[in-house]
């Protein structure tokens, strides 16, 4: 198990993995995207309460669910890096922040956006858009406190804190629509439970969440590469690999 | 398929503002996210092919311990 672990965490076997991973994610990724969305944008049937205006779920609660995932999954290899010392897990751990941001604040702004049809108002401090915002705000405090250290390694501890304490809010987020009833409606998917909704809409909406997760697992593993190429650069095996053409 | 025409499509039942600004934005986010990332790929590549020209050229640079 440990020689496993360590063999996982090596930068060099990580690189040839992720290398072979990687296509697979992409047409993935690009596959489930494109099919979803030419089904949920013209196929699937209007809502009998909200007309066309509901087809913004196609891209709200993909991001919504990534941007909560990719949090737990930041803390997750956060707490691998702080116990096992893995390197790897920082850097994934490091690319993943940016994303989740970037996915966080599209779920914010496509939520606004389908709030002024349906609620008639762009925002309201509702407990579900108040831990959303308190999210965005986690991952740019992960983001800024890596970058404000003069060493990467307490730059690295200190992101690693903060995520793996930040990760309280994702209950917060994932139960308010629960423990405060205000606006924002209780949950209308699960991929475990049965579907609430027609299953022509459900559907669509299946591929486009399983296809933002494919995105997300494709970006982290490019990305984490890159990582290792920017952090490793000085090591043989990488430099045998620049030599190679890569 | 929900609609009858290209422009009843686009209008979204008078929703078309908000669908497509919202769905614009996400595609923005993601393209602009790939982008960057094999930008950052194609950068960091490129660096160390020049290193390892430079290393070739120069043999007895001092390396890094790896």
């Amino acid at each position: 198990m440990w020689a496993f672990i360590h063999k996982v965490g090596s930068p060099k076997w990580f690189y040839g993995i992720s290398g072979r991973l990687l296509p697979w994610c992409w047409t993935l990724a690009v596959a489930l995207i494109l099919i979803g969305s030419v089904w949920g944008l013209a196929f699937a049937p209007a809502d009998y309460q909200q007309g066309d205006s509901f087809r913004i779920i196609y891209v709200h609660v993909p991001a919504a669910f990534l941007a909560q995932s990719i949090f737990v999954s930041m803390a997750a290899a956060a707490l691998v890096f702080m116990v096992w010392k893995i390197k790897v897990a920082d850097m994934a751990a490091a690319v993943m922040a940016p994303l989740g941001a970037v996915m966080t604040f599209v779920a914010l702004f496509t939520g606004s956006v389908w709030g002024m049809p349906t609620w008639g108002t762009w925002w309201i401090w509702d407990a579900r858009l108040t831990s959303m915002l308190i999210l965005l705000f986690l991952y740019l405090g992960v983001i800024a406190l890596r970058g404000a250290f003069a060493s990467r390694d307490s730059g690295s501890r200190a992101a690693s804190v903060l995520a793996m304490v930040g990760v309280i809010n994702i209950p917060v987020i994932k139960y308010s629509v629960d423990w405060w009833y205000t606006l924002h409606q209780p949950a209308s998917f699960s991929i475990t439970s049965r579907p609430s909704m027609p299953v022509e809409m459900w559907w669509p909406l299946l591929l486009m969440v399983l296809g933002f997760y494919a995105f997300f697992m494709a970006m982290t593993l490019m990305r984490t590469r890159s990582e290792i190429l920017r952090r490793e650069a000085g090591k043989h095996w990488v430099r045998e690999l620049a030599a190679g053409g890569a | 398929m929900a609609f009858d025409s290209l422009d009843a499509f686009f209008a979204m039942g008078g929703y078309g503002t908000y669908v497509w600004s919202a769905w614009a934005v996400t595609a923005l986010a993601m393209v602009g996210s790939v982008l960057h990332a094999r930008r950052e790929r194609r950068g960091l590549l490129r660096d160390l092919e020049r290193r390892a020209r430079r290393e070739a050229a120069n043999p007895r640079t001092d390396r890094d311990a790896s």
